[in-house]
């Protein structure tokens, strides 16, 4: 006879006791780790959306709800495309505090054999791109040729494989790195690529444009605003200076998702205290029952040669082994749930979520750890407290009153 | 092992709604020596787990010492009087006799999770095949009668031999053979030189006494030895 088994057969000798304990532990380590990988999920994700916009001011077409649009493509991935008449460009160029613009050009590949799968194409003029060039060039540094594309880390496609949209073969020159937006779902060409699907597309059948030539046509602007102009005014002028288009503060568009992501993110703090501070206090509460409950078998320990140390040691080892083992599994069911299911619970927050590098992982999952293993023991703490100072003598006079 | 009780005294607190205290044990002198069953009759209420509660250590006196080979076991520190316990007393009580969770021979076994010989084992299948435990050996605590859990709990005292047994009622529900069995096994731990302190309320226990004291009302009078 151990000490060892003592524990072991303590703890294996009342299984509901002890899954009860069990399932708090679990739920408490979950709750915080998980919680705190969503957390720290999106407020990368909304980084990255940041650091991915380069741009003031983004012109979109007014009739085509063009700013919604964006943001679903942008945010969440999914796919669409828009158009205005190329004379924006000119128009917005006539506009005070305008430094930098440079257009874009959406497409959507089609769901059929004459493409490898439906994605978001975005196309950009390479000569007066700010926006997108500095970041893909993390990917691809050469200016793109010619049916040449850089696809997100959503796409199957590696560098060196070909891509079929509308019966054109695209080579990848280059695959971006996760950032946990609807980036990761798209593929970025040169403006004279997507401008050739655009014809491609209308040679089979897939009619994008009604009359317009593709070489009439652009889907957004970027625009890079003069330093000591007002944002805000540039803005307001294009909205009352060029028909027919919507310019949109970027940053408006991120706060819009910045405050979705703060209500998100309290939420789940609240949820992490609330489970936190409750399986703590059942915890407290079932140890201080338990211990009455087994006054007498701690009476009898106490006969044999167990000392008030012992006796202690006892109780918040039998604490610490369940609350290590359901810390485990609770990091571990929530690395099964939260991981893998990243894309559903970006898609049902619509919110971008990049999930943290490992080293913030293994931290998050120590945080949780920590959390239950040290909670454990310290709310047995009390209990083992209450039963060194039981008078064993008493316990066996009086019995179980 | 001589073991010597002077002056010993307990009060018990009374609740919260009435006031004072109950003075349960006067105070009393007693000397143990090995070799000999000392019984301690009286009726119930008289103060007789008390005394022996205090003299096994387990229950610290309102006044007076208990001195073990001349050490004073309430002055000891509570490491140290531990392993008096485990390794000098055997205790045999009068309820929780033992741990639910685990089987007939590994409660016989417990006292070896604090300070192990190696030999319990060996010890330990004597004790069971002398008890009549065997065929419960592997049985786990919690289902056991009143008379298995009794003869577990002998064996338990046992297991280490020590050299004082205190016994609280040992005999109490248990049929007369069974009765007979815990008080041989008493007996020939007596014999073996170990002091033996019973007390009870029933009579023909009596008859095992080398010494036979009876407690009233809180004092010791001698009738045998």
């Amino acid at each position: 006879m151990s000490i060892k088994k003592l524990l072991y057969k303590s703890i294996t000798g009342r299984p509901l006791r002890s899954f009860a304990l069990l399932f708090i532990c679990v739920l408490m380590s979950g709750v915080v780790f998980g919680g705190a990988v969503l957390s720290a999920s999106m407020k990368n994700g909304m980084n990255s959306l940041e650091h991915r916009f380069g741009a003031d001011i983004i012109v979109v077409p007014k009739s085509a709800k063009g700013q919604v649009e964006l943001e679903n493509m942008l945010l969440q991935g999914t796919p669409g495309y828009f158009y205005m008449d190329k004379s924006v460009n000119g128009a917005l160029e006539k506009i005070n505090g305008v430094e930098k613009l440079s257009a874009q050009y959406f497409l959507v590949s089609a769901n059929s054999e004459c493409c490898s799968a439906k994605v978001q194409i975005i196309g950009f003029d390479d000569d007066t791109d700010f926006s997108v060039k500095p970041w893909l060039s993390e990917a691809y540094s050469e200016k793109l040729g010619l049916n040449e594309l850089i696809v997100g880390s959503g796409i199957s496609a590696q560098v060196g494989h070909s891509l079929k949209f509308y019966g054109v073969e695209c080579k990848t020159v280059g695959k971006l790195e996760s950032t946990g937006t609807g980036i990761d779902t798209a593929v970025y060409a040169s403006a004279e690529t997507v401008k050739g699907l655009i014809k491609a597309a209308g040679s089979k059948g897939i009619s994008v444009l009604s009359k317009q030539s593709p070489d009439d046509v652009i889907s957004s602007v970027y625009i890079k605003v003069q330093d000591g102009y007002d944002i805000d005014e540039v803005t307001a002028d294009i909205n009352l200076g060029i028909d027919g288009v919507q310019a949109v503060r970027t940053k408006s568009m991120i706060t819009a998702t910045a405050d979705r992501l703060s209500v998100f993110s309290s939420s789940i703090t609240v949820l992490i205290s609330a489970v936190y501070i409750l399986s703590a206090v059942i915890m407290l509460i079932v140890f201080t029952a338990f211990v009455n409950e087994r006054k007498g078998e701690f009476a009898l320990l106490r006969v044999i040669g167990f000392s008030r140390f012992m006796l202690g040691r006892q109780v918040m080892s039998e604490a610490s082994v369940i609350c290590v083992v359901g810390a485990l599994i609770g990091i571990s069911a929530a690395s099964v749930i939260v991981f893998p299911f990243a894309s559903l619970i970006e898609k049902k927050a619509a919110l971008p979520m990049l999930s943290p590098d490992l080293i913030s992982v293994v931290g998050y999952a120590l945080l949780a750890f920590a959390a239950v293993a040290v909670t454990g023991p310290l709310a047995s703490a009390y209990s083992a407290y209450r039963l060194s100072r039981i008078d064993t003598g008493r316990i066996f006079r009086e019995g179980d009153r | 092992m001589l073991i010597t009780a002077h002056g010993i005294s307990r009060k018990y607190d009374r609740t919260r709604s009435s006031q004072g205290s109950l003075q349960v044990l006067s105070e009393t002198d007693l000397t143990i020596e090995g070799g000999k069953i000392i019984v301690i009759y009286g009726r119930s209420g008289s103060g007789k787990s008390t005394l022996l509660n205090i003299l096994a250590g387990i229950l610290s006196p309102s006044s007076g010492t208990v001195r073990y080979d001349g050490r004073d076991i309430y002055s000891l520190p509570d490491r140290e009087l531990s392993v008096l316990r485990c390794k000098e007393v055997g205790y045999i009580p009068q309820l929780h006799s033992a741990v639910g969770t685990l089987s007939v021979r590994e409660n016989i076994l417990l006292p070896s999770a604090v300070i192990g010989n190696g030999k319990e084992n060996l010890k330990s299948d004597e004790l069971i095949e002398q008890l009549d435990l065997k065929e419960i050996c592997n049985v786990r605590a919690n289902v056991l009668s009143g008379g298995e859990l009794r003869r577990l709990s002998v064996a338990r005292a046992l297991i280490n031999s020590p050299s004082v047994i205190f016994a609280d009622e040992p005999t109490n529900d248990l049929d007369d053979d069974t009765s007979q069995l815990v008080l041989q096994q008493l007996r020939l731990a007596a014999q073996n030189g170990a002091a033996v302190v019973i007390v009870t309320h029933e009579l023909f226990a009596r008859d095992y006494a080398d010494v036979l004291l009876r407690m009233q009302q809180g004092s010791l009078v001698r009738e045998k030895g």
